[in-house]
């Protein structure tokens, strides 16, 4: 009975102490390695030709930070602080804060960081929002998204690095490219969630009064919607913030990159500046963006 | 009540909720019960067979508790729901045919619509509110804002216009629902629950309101109510739903008077009968005579023989003028065999028109030791009220008197 004596033997090493070998996980990788690298080198120049528009649109926006005196860049983000909060204290704090990047001696790498952060959130907005007002008209489309929002926000951020790299190489491409894979998700998400908690009488009601679907959207559901849509913004661009450290490793540049020399050099008072300026800057665009939303979301519900 | 021309007819309507209501829809037609089909189906019955004809220029009232189906019945009629077999008739065209660039023309033009909690766009204006009907359909705003303004008058909220929707109390904000939908010039206005969610005395104002403005424009008002009092104040025409079934539909005196069946009579039991029966319904026969017509002792006679508590005395139109009671008769001292010629000798009589509702005769009936002289539109005299008939109108549920 060979066919008997077959069976009992793959019983024994299934349930051996070692978990076993299924299949050979080796060969799957040498073939997902081996396609990617396909990828790369028949697609890679075509992609790298494809995304220079969005290089274009960072180095414009770092270079015009860097051109712009230090004192009118101040002035732009006390005045815009001052129309968010219209608090004294706030605006003077922030205006401090701003200062004190040039003050350490970190201007050119805070306004290099601002531009990465600024560039991606634009364009995870871009992305962002139309995805999630597709997936606010669709329980299917929600239901497929969801999880993969999920793994992307669970999935190891250095993970995302290793594609971006090989496709590019290291750069601020790719460094672009992996913030904002990790940055769009909170957008996607709360436009969604936004759109969908829209009181269901106004729809009925601008449905009843005859609206077609883009006046419906365009006219209701984004109005109303916006103030949840702001609060993804400003996760967005936390989370883009968040990110600079990790993307200088591939080339970003900027305050992460102070950060990663302190590393390689042990040199403590490079890393600890560095990340004072980047908490700086957190503290200024969070308290703007939030300040933004808040002045939003008084306009659309005082008093209920 | 003069008829009118049928604006809306619904013939036949059924909906039914569920996955597969096609499938139900021969054993509800075959006169299922609501509970046996959500016990074997799964479906949920939400009308059931329902047919009615709303009149141009009428305030229909539809009424019923809540899951009666009154809300889903209403939205059929601009397709906000879609029946699950029957017609749906405005102005003779069947909407269910309608495509969705026609069906959207319907809403824009012809049927507008106000809600229970106002459903107001919370970061526009009042002003812009109105006008949002308007501009949907590409009006120019320039022109919408003047048209609005006349509505935003109409309903008492002229110097609010600059206002936001949150900054008004629950009445205001439901005067700008109103006027959104006024804007739009519709034919047809659908009211769900307008006033349902406003203060008992703010309601009241907006039904007066409503009713100084249907004045006006004369317009088909749709309204949905739980309210049995605000059903019988505005209501042209009620129609009764219990379990998307239709019990009864009349004027709110035959509501009262005649309740089609237990469940109708149960719903009128506590209303205020004063504000809703009109004296033409119960008045009662009382001889009359015709001045200078007859003598003293005739109209005594008559009185006695059908056991009223007075004659009344009428001029040459029918009017009443005065009447002859045994106090009267006490005073006559010999002249009882005169012709009536003299006012003076006669008790004054109070005199109401038939369309009065009995809450507001009540002062006059107290002070009246006469019978209250009811008259028809011309001012004739048509019969006669008694203080214990007005109050047998008011405690008893089944029907009183002849009409008139």
């Amino acid at each position: 009975m060979a066919d008997g004596a077959d069976k009992a033997g793959f019983l024994e090493t299934f349930f051996g102490r070692e978990f076993p070998e299924l299949i050979n996980m080796r060969g799957v990788r040498i073939t997902i390695d081996n396609g990617f690298e396909w990828v790369v080198a028949n697609w890679g120049e075509w992609l790298e030709e494809a995304f220079l528009p969005v290089l274009h649109l960072l180095n414009a926006i770092e270079g015009a930070l860097l051109w712009l005196p230090w004192y009118v860049i101040i002035a732009i983000i006390v005045a815009l602080s001052w129309f968010a909060t219209k608090q004294v204290f706030v605006t003077i704090g922030l205006g401090l804060m701003m200062f004190g990047l040039g003050f350490i001696g970190l201007w050119p790498q805070s306004m290099a960081t601002i531009a990465l952060m600024l560039t991606s959130t634009l364009l995870a907005i871009i992305i962002g929002i139309p995805i999630g007002i597709w997936m606010s008209r669709s329980d299917r489309v929600q239901g497929i998204l969801l999880p993969v929002l999920d793994i992307m926000q669970t999935m190891p951020i250095f993970v995302y690095l290793i594609p971006f790299v090989m496709v590019f190489g290291p750069g601020k491409i790719p460094a672009l490219l992996a913030t904002i894979v990790f940055a769009v998700p909170p957008v996607i998400r709360l436009t969604n969630l936004g759109i969908r908690q829209v009181d269901k009488e106004v729809i009925e009601a601008y449905t009843a009064f005859g609206a077609t679907k883009r006046q419906m959207l365009f006219g209701v559901q984004i109005p109303l919607a916006l103030p949840t849509i702001m609060a993804g913004i400003n996760q967005t661009t936390m989370m883009a913030l968040s990110m600079v450290v990790i993307a200088s490793m591939i080339g970003a540049g900027g305050l992460g990159y102070q950060v990663l020399q302190g590393i390689q050099r042990l040199e403590i008072s490079r890393g600890l500046l560095a990340g004072l300026a980047i908490v700086f800057l957190a503290i200024i665009f969070d308290r703007i963006a939030q300040s933004y939303g808040k002045r939003m979301q008084q306009h659309l519900h005082l008093g209920h | 009540m003069t008829e009118r021309e049928t604006k809306i007819s619904i013939e036949n309507v059924y909906k039914i909720f569920g996955p597969d209501p096609q499938s139900v829809l021969q054993r509800v037609r075959e006169g299922m019960s609501k509970q046996d089909v959500l016990e074997e189906t799964g479906h949920t019955v939400g009308i059931k067979d329902v047919s009615l004809e709303i009149g141009a220029g009428e305030i229909y009232v539809i009424m019923g508790l809540s899951g009666s189906g009154k809300s889903t019945l209403i939205r059929h009629i601009n397709r906000l729901i879609e029946p699950t077999s029957g017609r749906i008739l405005v102005d003779g065209e069947d909407v269910l045919t309608l495509n969705q660039t026609q069906l959207r023309e319907l809403r824009r033009h012809k049927i507008s619509m106000v809600f229970q909690r106002f459903a107001l766009l919370p970061h526009k204006t009042v002003l812009e509110n109105s006008i949002s009907g308007l501009t949907l359909r590409g009006e120019s705003k320039a022109d919408a804002h003047e048209r609005a303004m006349g509505q935003i008058k109409l309903v008492g909220l002229e110097g609010f216009e600059n206002q936001y929707p949150s900054q008004l109390s629950g009445g205001m904000q439901q005067r700008v629902g109103l006027a959104r939908a006024l804007a739009t010039d519709a034919e047809v206005l659908l009211m769900d629950e307008a006033f349902s969610a406003l203060d008992p005395l703010i309601r009241n104002d907006m039904q007066d309101q409503l009713l100084e403005i249907q004045k006006t424009l004369n317009r088909t008002i749709v309204f949905i109510t739980h309210d049995l009092d605000e059903a019988l104040r505005i209501g042209d025409k009620i129609a009764i739903l219990r379990d998307g079934e239709l019990r009864q539909v009349g004027t709110g005196e035959d509501i009262l008077m005649n309740p089609a069946d237990d469940y109708v009579s149960r719903f009128v039991k506590d209303v205020n009968r004063g504000r809703v029966v009109t004296v033409g319904s119960i008045a009662a026969n009382i001889p009359s005579v015709g001045m200078g017509q007859a003598t003293y002792n005739e109209a005594i006679l008559k009185m006695r023989n059908d056991a009223a508590d007075a004659t009344y005395v009428v001029d040459e139109n029918g009017k009443p003028i005065g009447a002859v009671t045994e106090a009267v008769a006490a005073k006559l001292n010999g002249r009882a065999e005169d012709q009536i010629s003299n006012t003076d000798d006669l008790a004054p009589v109070n005199v109401t028109s038939e369309h009065t509702v009995i809450e507001d005769m009540l002062t006059m009936i107290v002070e009246s030791d006469v019978p209250v002289a009811v008259t028809d539109e011309s001012g004739k005299l048509i019969g006669g009220l008694g203080r214990s008939a007005v109050i047998q109108a008011l405690v008893r549920a089944n029907k009183l008197g002849s009409d008139g």
